[in-house]
């Protein structure tokens, strides 16, 4: 259980700061090839999960294209590892998070930051002292929905990074395995009860938590 | 000197307007809605972007198309009040009134943030948030947030539209006083006569985008029978929605 926490806390805050910065570029930027970037984050949310896994590891595996050079280059490597399972989760968990955003983002009035400009804020001091700020309800709903979707991930995971014991055995795959052998039925009942406890737990606090930020910015 | 020429064609409506006027006082830019007056004040603003033209303040060259000149709003020092406030709702109104003037260097104030509180009569106010303002107060916070950059000139787009008439003798005087207390030029858009009798020392008739006249609101007043002149725009504006 602590290493699906552990997988899917560093998948959120791995992807946080590019799921804000995406986010805001599809909510205030037009430019060419938009609906293609806008088609390629959402690409996981419809794909199999296992195809992107594939696709994983094909790009990231030791032999893969971006893989073989960032092992070569840096000494990383995310086969087989809990990383790799952060990055799948990621992969997969982006889409919401960018949605969850970006909603929120398009929702802070752009009369704020026109007048943000006029008292003498630049373009980046306007995103992060008036647009982040009011968007945070969003994005704090977009972190735990990508939590959430992270610690449920199982296919890309187990396509990208298998099924190793303490290393990339979150709790889908756990369960997965305790249900592959005899006798693994009070286990899998366990993990069937720890997965619902946290998603509710999940749940719960993303819709307590926004409230709470919408009331205090609003005043 | 206010010396402003800009051409913008937006959709299929033109805005072809320049005016020039003393910089020093109020400068009321008039007409009905429509007219392009607020298109006006926002390429002054530097929030839209002319396609021709030229903006010169009291000698300073904000915007030239033919050299090439736009400088960004975030420079100009220009303190605009808009009709709808637009205070920070996430910031405290002490926040809000310092957001800009901690951007500007200190040696460029002039300026003080007792004075302005202590003018508007909002010291009560600082450390509520603006949603727990009536309306006449949060347009004095946005006064005294723009007047806290120092600015070179002051914008303001029908700031009193939105309040009612206590609320507006509750607003109308601080504006009165600010071209003197702090020296600040001002342009006003207003489509209220009223409003421009109050104030204006300079004024500036627009009408379908254009500017269709200009000098001292006084001798504008007596030759245009300004009176009679708005109360046929505002009856033209009533038939034209009408129909």
């Amino acid at each position: 259980m602590s290493l699906s926490l552990w997988v899917s806390g560093w998948a959120v805050a791995g992807s946080l700061s590019p799921g804000i910065f995406l986010a805001w570029l599809l909510a205030r930027k037009t430019f060419p090839g938009k609906v293609i970037l806008d088609g390629l984050i959402h690409l996981p949310l419809v794909l199999p999960p296992v195809v992107t896994g594939y696709i994983l590891l094909v790009l990231l595996g030791r032999k893969g294209y971006l893989g073989a050079w960032l092992y070569e280059a840096l000494g990383v490597s995310f086969a087989f590892s809990w990383k790799g399972a952060a990055v799948a989760s990621a992969v997969i968990a982006f889409p919401l998070l960018v949605r969850a955003v970006r909603l929120s983002i398009e929702g802070v009035d752009q009369g704020l930051e026109a007048a943000a400009r006029t008292l003498g804020a630049g373009s980046v001091r306007v995103f992060f002292t008036i647009t982040l700020p009011l968007s945070i309800p969003g994005i704090l709903t977009g972190m735990i929905l990508a939590f959430a979707r992270s610690l449920s991930e199982f296919g890309a995971t187990i396509t990208f990074v298998s099924n190793i014991p303490g290393e990339t055995r979150t709790l889908p795959l756990a369960l997965y395995t305790l249900t592959q052998v005899p006798g693994g039925e009070e286990g899998a009942f366990r993990i069937c009860v720890i997965s619902i406890v946290l998603a509710m737990i999940a749940l719960i606090s993303s819709e307590a938590l926004s409230r709470r930020m919408a009331f205090r910015i609003r005043g | 000197m206010l010396d402003v020429t800009v051409k913008k064609l937006q959709g299929t409506f033109l805005v072809d307007a320049s005016f020039r006027t003393r910089g020093t006082g109020v400068t009321a830019l008039h007409g009905r809605s429509g007219a392009g007056k607020t298109s006006v004040i926002n390429m002054v603003a530097g929030l839209v972007r002319p396609d021709t033209g030229r903006i010169v303040v009291n000698g300073r060259t904000y915007f030239d198309s033919k050299n090439g000149i736009d400088i960004p709003p975030e420079k100009r020092r220009f303190g605009y009040i808009f009709q709808d406030g637009r205070l920070f709702s996430h910031l405290s109104v002490q926040s809000n009134l310092t957001y800009g003037m901690k951007l500007v260097p200190s040696s460029e104030r002039f300026v003080a943030f007792d004075q302005v509180v202590e003018m508007l009569g909002i010291k009560h106010l600082l450390h509520r948030r603006p949603a727990r303002l009536s309306g006449g107060e949060k347009q004095r916070v946005a006064i005294g947030r723009a007047l806290l950059t120092s600015p070179h000139l002051m914008l303001m787009d029908e700031p009193l539209a939105s309040l009612d008439g206590e609320r507006k003798s509750e607003v109308l005087p601080f504006i009165a006083r600010l071209p003197k207390e702090f020296s600040v030029p001002i342009l006003y858009v207003s489509h209220s006569v009223e409003e421009i009798l109050n104030l204006a020392d300079n004024l500036v008739i627009m009408d379908s985008g254009r500017t269709i006249a200009m000098g001292e609101a006084q001798d504008l007043f007596d030759r245009f029978d300004l009176r009679s002149f708005a109360e046929r725009c505002e009856m033209r504006a009533v038939v034209s929605v009408g129909t």
